[in-house]
């Protein structure tokens, strides 16, 4: 085993998939770590249901709540979704300009979930809600602002990508590529846990 | 590089088939689509239908765990991957459900629980 | 001795050390030719963020080790104050800035911080971190970790999380001290104390980041980077307890996240997460939304901390398999029921947590529910040890150091594992729950037991890392000392919680008059027997340094493989150099992991990379051979 030029070790199986496992490192790292995201959020949906049930009473999401600009975000993230898989496709192809396009449009998304959250907190703070107002707004402060960090670790992602990182799709472009399933994989998940959490928290 | 070597392989011609890769750009619109319909659905069924509170939360989780289905089988192609990352998310869900039980199910059952 | 043995080098023979030195300038050459004259690395690059998996076991293993001390010393004032309540020592007047006898919030401290620094600052780092890194990608024939990046950001969120809850004991002083409501943190306790509680759950979500990395990484490498031949009933069953941790790592810490992020909000956001209604602190209702449960932040506590224990079992498990396989000169006995059984333990290890639970008022089912799993899960453990028994029997057994250790860990595992049974079955447990029995009942798992199996790996490994082996003689007394001493302050503990003397108390039980007398009679004994340990561990930690500083100077006094191992980190060269891969050549496996004493086989053993002779043996491996002018 040699190292190049950087002192860096060639690490096998990080481009082309192993033939026994089927899987590429950072397809079966991607997943392993969503995995982990899984018990995280879960162990968050467990508590929201151990706090509800043990509660003499529950208010309604929908009246509490901002349900309006919340349905918009679950459009704006699930055209997210769609979108990066756009990019992910498109880099298959060999197009990477439509790639970088449909990236850009996914990281605009993401812009525009935040800002929509942003102001349906500032909502909730208008009207007096805030996380020790009650276990309600606890739990929908904390869930949905864990959330929304995960959401802004992707946007960063995605931005190293649109700029610096994509000088990888020059001279690896099959590397580069991955790299941008993988992303992808984190941002479909972070989607699917809006997907439950909106009716859970603003519509039961 | 590693590049060089990528080329010749057999199996990343199929992998990067035109022609494969537009059916499932077909594919991921038609799921765009039905995700869409699914939360107006769920939007609708919720203060259309007027349903008692039980019977809704389990329809709207239902039409949640499609959607969520749709993301997974399509987007992040869960159908079409391998064994192993099958195993390892069925080991999660596995533990998954046991936690989102076995606490419940404690406080419910507690001593002079009301 | 070593500089005497001659190895064949294509058509020749030369001595191993010259040998050696040929190896490794041509390695440089090779690796200066490729890289076209490529600058060196960095000092920062190679030793501080270093991606190389060796060093960064080695940076680990050295954190952890101080840290360990650091938890040792904390459980020294403890049992000062346990052993002699109420008397004025110096050490304690200079930790606590006081006149030098310890204050109930202060022994809390110690109780908390002591608890903590060993379970995530020490062992699991110390376990996974360092023998994890450093000998997995060696074992299965790797050129390193397959997210060397990852591996660094991984060590470095450990050590920042490890510092800041270090720092909380320091800083904090007078400002109530850092963390005072036991490892465990149970709310509403947790939530109203004072500011050292918010620094230990911001450590916490540092070190379970650090975890989570790191068991990415792990998996990955278990399942991808396994060398040509290296199939999973090849693996070394150390791969194998590392590969079972790692799972157990992934997936129970993000529960214990999510609570550490509930009762940060709690204690900084004022939400009422654990905090019930109505709850009255100091004469005065908590102004606060109240509704909470404190059974949610033990659920979650629980959930990840019962998968905890067996991450700080398996990988010991797995260092003991190794050296009592090598120091038998035998196969495993069982290899593949052993395996079996680690699957088996791991998957259970999700289901038992609520045996700590046993007391919160739990209703008949899911009571049943929780003694049941946890007998079960007793099999996979009397099956692991068991088969080790077993091995030992019709063995040539090598006495060394490693081996000592090694063999202890059985007997001492099993006090541990057998004490826990009454603990697991709801009734006994309501007689023994939060009493020194507990306490008796961990240790012996944990400190002669992991702890053990670390000074076993230490002694056994420390000749790869470094190209030096430890001194024997000075292993023997750190081993005998050590055995004896642990054994002073631990036994006695069963009487005590069976006596009904309870824990976590800061003297140590005698203001219960039905503990005093069981108390009194035992605990100054105990305090000498932990400064006895203290004492013996000097041996230890002189050899220690002197053969680090000595290996730094290049006095290497080893080979690539002292003790005449099979498994395939023993083919690597000596202290195999950094940022260079491991192996000369990758290296092609033909044989399981423990083939020694192979009738027909020239040696005793025969390596993993041993195809029989089909193909000439790799340079880097010195082979058994007599000396031949």
């Amino acid at each position: 085993m040699s190292a190049d030029a950087h002192g860096h070790i060639e690490i096998p199986y990080t481009v082309e998939p192993r033939p026994d496992t089927g899987v590429y490192n950072g397809k079966l790292g991607v997943w392993l770590f969503l995995a982990s995201e899984v018990m995280l959020f879960g162990a968050l949906f467990s508590s929201l249901i151990l706090i509800r049930t043990g509660a003499a009473e529950w208010p309604k999401g929908w009246i509490e709540l901002h349900p309006i600009p919340a349905t918009v975000n679950t459009f704006v993230l699930i055209a997210s979704s769609v979108f990066v898989v756009m990019g992910w496709a498109n880099l298959r192809l060999r197009k990477p300009q439509v790639a970088r396009m449909w990236i850009a449009l996914t990281l605009l998304c993401g812009f525009i979930f935040m800002g929509i959250k942003a102001y349906e907190y500032s909502l909730s703070f208008e009207h007096h809600h805030f996380p020790s107002t009650s276990n309600f707004f606890a739990i929908y402060f904390t869930m949905t602002g864990l959330h929304g960090l995960h959401v802004l670790g992707g946007m960063v992602v995605f931005t190293y990508f649109l700029t610096t990182g994509w000088k990888m799709y020059d001279h690896e472009p099959r590397r580069f590529t991955n790299r941008i399933e993988i992303v992808g994989l984190y941002w479909h998940f972070v989607d699917l846990v809006w997907i439950f959490l909106f009716p859970t928290l603003y519509l039961l | 590089m590693t590049e060089h070597v990528a080329e010749s392989h057999d199996h990343h011609d199929h992998h990067d088939d035109p022609e494969q890769i537009k059916k499932e750009l077909f594919r991921y619109w038609a799921v765009f689509v039905a995700l869409s319909l699914g939360t107006i659905l769920t939007v609708w069924v919720r203060f259309g239908l007027q349903l008692p509170e039980h019977q809704a939360i389990i329809v709207a989780l239902i039409i949640a765990s499609v959607k969520g289905s749709l993301v997974a089988g399509f987007f992040m192609h869960l159908l079409s991957e391998k064994k192993l990352i099958y195993s390892v998310l069925v080991l999660t869900v596995i533990f998954f459900a046991v936690l989102m039980w076995l606490p419940v199910h404690d406080i419910l059952d507690k001593f002079g629980y009301r | 001795m070593a500089q005497k043995r001659q190895v064949r080098v294509g058509s020749q023979w030369m001595y191993a050390r010259d040998a050696e030195k040929a190896l490794s300038e041509a390695l440089r050459v090779m690796n200066e030719e490729e890289g076209h004259g490529a600058p060196q690395q960095s000092f920062i690059s190679k030793y501080v963020f270093s991606q190389d998996h060796k060093w960064i076991g080695v940076q680990y293993g050295f954190t952890a080790l101080c840290f360990l001390l650091f938890g040792f010393f904390l459980m020294i004032m403890m049992r000062l104050q346990l052993g002699w309540p109420g008397e004025h020592f110096w050490i304690i007047g200079k930790f606590f800035h006081s006149e030098g006898a310890l204050l109930p919030e202060q022994y809390n401290q110690l109780g908390a911080m002591h608890g903590t620094i060993m379970v995530f600052l020490a062992i699991v780092p110390l376990a996974v971190g360092a023998f994890g890194n450093y000998v997995v990608p060696l074992q299965i024939g790797a050129p390193d970790m397959a997210f060397p990046k990852l591996n660094m950001a991984s060590y470095w969120c450990y050590l920042p999380g490890g510092l800041i809850m270090l720092a909380s004991m320091f800083v904090l002083q007078t400002k109530g001290g850092g963390a005072q409501s036991g490892w465990t943190s149970y709310p509403p306790l947790s939530v109203i104390a004072t500011q050292g509680q918010t620094w230990w759950l911001v450590g916490m979500i540092f070190l379970i980041t650090s975890s989570l990395l790191g068991s990415v990484n792990f998996i990955v490498t278990i399942i991808q980077l396994r060398a040509k031949g290296m199939t999973w009933d090849r693996l070394p069953f150390f791969v194998w307890a590392q590969f079972v941790t790692s799972f157990l790592l992934l997936l129970a810490f993000p529960p214990l996240e999510a609570a550490g992020v509930l009762q940060l909000m709690d204690r900084v956001a004022g939400t009422s997460f654990f905090l019930p209604s109505g709850l009255v602190v100091s004469g005065e209702v908590l102004k606060n939304a109240g509704g909470g449960n404190p059974l949610l932040w033990q659920h979650l506590f629980w959930f990840l901390a019962h998968p905890e224990v067996y991450v700080l079992i398996l990988p010991a498990m797995g260092i003991v398999a190794e050296v009592i396989a090598n120091n038998t000169r035998k196969s495993l006995w069982g290899y593949r029921s052993m395996v079996g059984a680690t699957v088996f333990l791991g998957f259970m290890s999700f289901i038992v947590w609520a045996h700590h639970m046993f007391m919160t008022g739990m209703g008949q089912v899911i009571s049943a529910f929780f003694q049941t799993t946890t007998m079960i899960i007793s099999i996979p453990s009397v099956i692991i040890l068991s088969a080790l028994f077993i091995t030992l029997w019709g063995a040539s057994i090598r006495f060394t150091t490693p081996m000592l250790f090694a063999l202890a860990f059985l007997p001492m595992f099993g006090i541990g594992g057998l004490t826990g049974l009454p603990l697991g079955l709801a009734t006994t447990d309501i007689h023994l729950h939060d009493t020194y029995y507990v306490i008796g009942h961990f240790h012996y798992v944990v400190a002669p037991g992991t702890i053990f199996a670390m000074f076993a790996g230490i002694y056994y490994w420390f000749p790869k890392v470094t190209g030096r082996k430890l001194d024997d003689t000075l292993g023997k007394i750190h081993f005998w000392g050590s055995f004896v001493c642990i054994n002073g302050i631990f036994m006695p503990m069963f009487y005590q919680g069976l006596a009904g003397v309870s824990r976590r108390l800061f003297d140590g039980g005698i203001q219960y008059a039905h503990a005093k007398a069981a108390a009194e009679a035992t605990n100054p004994f105990m305090s000498a027997a932990a400064i006895g340990l203290f004492i013996f561990q000097l041996p230890f930690i002189y050899n220690f340094f002197a053969n680090v500083f000595q290996a730094m100077r290049g006095k290497l006094n080893v080979g690539a493989n002292p003790w005449q191992a099979t498994t395939l980190e023993w083919v690597a060269a000596t202290s195999p150099p950094l940022g260079h891969g491991n192996f000369a050549v990758a290296p092609v496996v033909f044989r399981g992991p423990y083939d020694y004493s192979i009738p027909g086989a020239a040696d005793d053993y025969l390596a993993q990379t041993d195809d029989g002779g089909k193909a000439p043996a790799p340079v880097v491996a010195p082979p058994h051979a007599p000396v031949v002018a």
